[in-house]
C-alpha cells in the first residue's frame, strides 16, 4: 500500500483506461477522486470505488468550463487534502481528414485533451511543492509519436504534452514533483470499439505482440509511475503499445 | 508579536535558506539572496500563508526585493 494517504484526481474516469487506472491507484492505497463529464458518470465512478473497497468519490467536471479546472482541485482540498498525484487521462477523438476537418474539431480536441492539463497541472502544483512530492502523469498516445491520417488534431494534442511534460519535469524537479506521460499503444476501450473490423486487423498485424492492450496494462505503467520506485524516473514518456512502435 | 518586518525576513531567511543576518531591507531575492524564479514563487506562497492574505500575479511580480516585501504586506494588511 504505497501510497496509503495519498489523495489522487484521475480525468475521465467513468471508464475505460481512466478506470482502470483508478482502481489501480485505489490498490495501492491512494484515495481517488475520479472525475466524468455527467453526474451520473460520477456516481458510477463513486460506486465501482466503493465496490472496491476504496476511499475516494467522483466528482463532475466539465473541463471546457470556464474555472471548473480550479474549482474542483479547491474542493478536493477542502474535503479530502492536497492532490499528491494527478493523472491527467480524459480525452475525446474527433477524426477527420485535414482537408475535412471543421474548427470545432479542432477546438474540442485542443480545449479538452490539452488545456485542461495546463489548467489542471498549475492548479495542482502548490500543494505538490509545498508537500516536496507530487506525482503528474500525462496519458498521451502512441499516435502523438508515430502520427495517424485522420487524426492530425489528436496526434497534435497528444504531441504537446510530450513537449510540457519535459518542460514541467524541469520546472519542478528539484520540489520532489516528477512529471511524466503514459503513452498507449492501441488499447481495447470504447474509444476504439468504433474503428472498422479491417482497420482494427491491419492494426494488429503491426503490434509485435498480436494483440489490442487492455487497459489494466496502461493502469499498471501509471501505477509504477505514481509509486517510489519511479522517484528518479522524470520527463520520460513510457510506451505501452505491445510493440506497435519502438523509440 | 513580532512587527512585520521581522516576520518578513524570518521567512525569506528561512525559504531561502540564508541567515537572517544577510537578509537587508534592500537586498533583491534574486541578485543578492541567490533565489531563482521558481524560489520567488515560492517565497510568496510563504508570504501568503504567514500573513493570511491572497496576492495577485500581478503584484507578486513586482515583489523582487525585501522592502518591497515590508511595503506589500504593511498596505494590504487589515484592508
Amino acid at each position: 500500500m504505497s501510497l496509503a494517504g495519498k489523495v489522487a484526481l484521475v480525468t475521465g474516469a467513468s471508464r475505460g483506461i481512466g478506470q482502470a487506472i483508478a482502481l489501480e491507484l485505489a490498490a495501492q492505497g491512494a484515495t481517488v477522486i475520479g472525475t466524468a463529464t455527467s453526474d451520473s458518470g460520477a456516481e458510477a465512478i463513486t460506486a465501482y470505488l466503493k465496490a472496491a473497497g476504496a476511499q475516494g468519490s467522483g466528482l463532475r467536471l466539465n473541463v471546457t468550463e470556464e474555472g471548473a479546472c480550479e474549482a474542483l482541485v479547491a474542493q478536493i482540498e477542502k474535503d479530502f487534502g492536497g492532490i499528491a498525484i494527478l493523472v491527467n487521462n480524459a480525452g475525446i477523438t474527433r477524426d477527420n481528414l485535414l482537408m475535412r476537418m471543421k474548427d470545432e474539431e479542432w477546438d474540442a480536441i485542443m480545449d479538452t485533451n490539452l488545456k485542461p492539463v495546463y489548467k489542471l497541472s498549475k492548479a495542482v502544483m502548490r500543494g505538490m511543492m509545498k508537500a516536496r512530492w507530487g506525482r503528474i502523469i500525462n496519458i498521451a498516445s502512441v499516435v502523438g509519436a508515430t502520427g495517424n491520417p485522420g487524426q492530425t488534431n489528436y496526434s497534435a494534442a497528444k504531441a504537446a504534452l510530450f513537449g510540457f511534460t519535459k518542460s514541467l519535469a524541469r520546472e519542478i524537479g528539484s520540489r520532489g514533483v516528477t512529471v511524466n506521460a503514459v503513452a498507449p499503444g492501441f488499447i481495447d476501450t470504447d474509444m476504439t470499439k468504433v474503428l472498422p473490423e479491417e482497420q482494427k486487423a491491419a492494426l494488429v498485424q503491426s503490434i509485435a505482440l498480436g494483440r489490442l492492450g487492455e487497459p489494466k496494462e496502461i493502469a499498471d505503467a501509471v501505477g509504477f509511475l505514481a509509486c517510489d520506485k519511479a522517484a528518479y524516473i522524470t520527463g520520460q514518456t513510457l510506451h505501452v503499445n505491445g510493440g506497435m512502435y519502438m523509440n | 508579536m513580532e512587527n512585520i518586518e521581522q516576520r518578513v525576513k524570518k521567512i525569506v531567511a528561512e525559504q531561502l535558506g540564508v541567515p537572517e543576518t544577510d537578509v537587508k531591507n534592500e537586498s533583491s531575492f534574486v541578485n543578492d539572496l541567490g533565489a531563482d524564479s521558481l524560489d520567488t514563487v515560492e517565497l510568496v506562497m510563504a508570504l501568503e500563508e504567514e500573513f493570511e492574505c491572497e496576492i495577485p500575479d500581478e503584484e507578486a511580480e513586482k515583489i523582487t526585493t525585501v522592502q518591497q516585501a515590508i511595503d506589500y504586506v504593511s498596505g494590504n494588511l487589515d484592508k
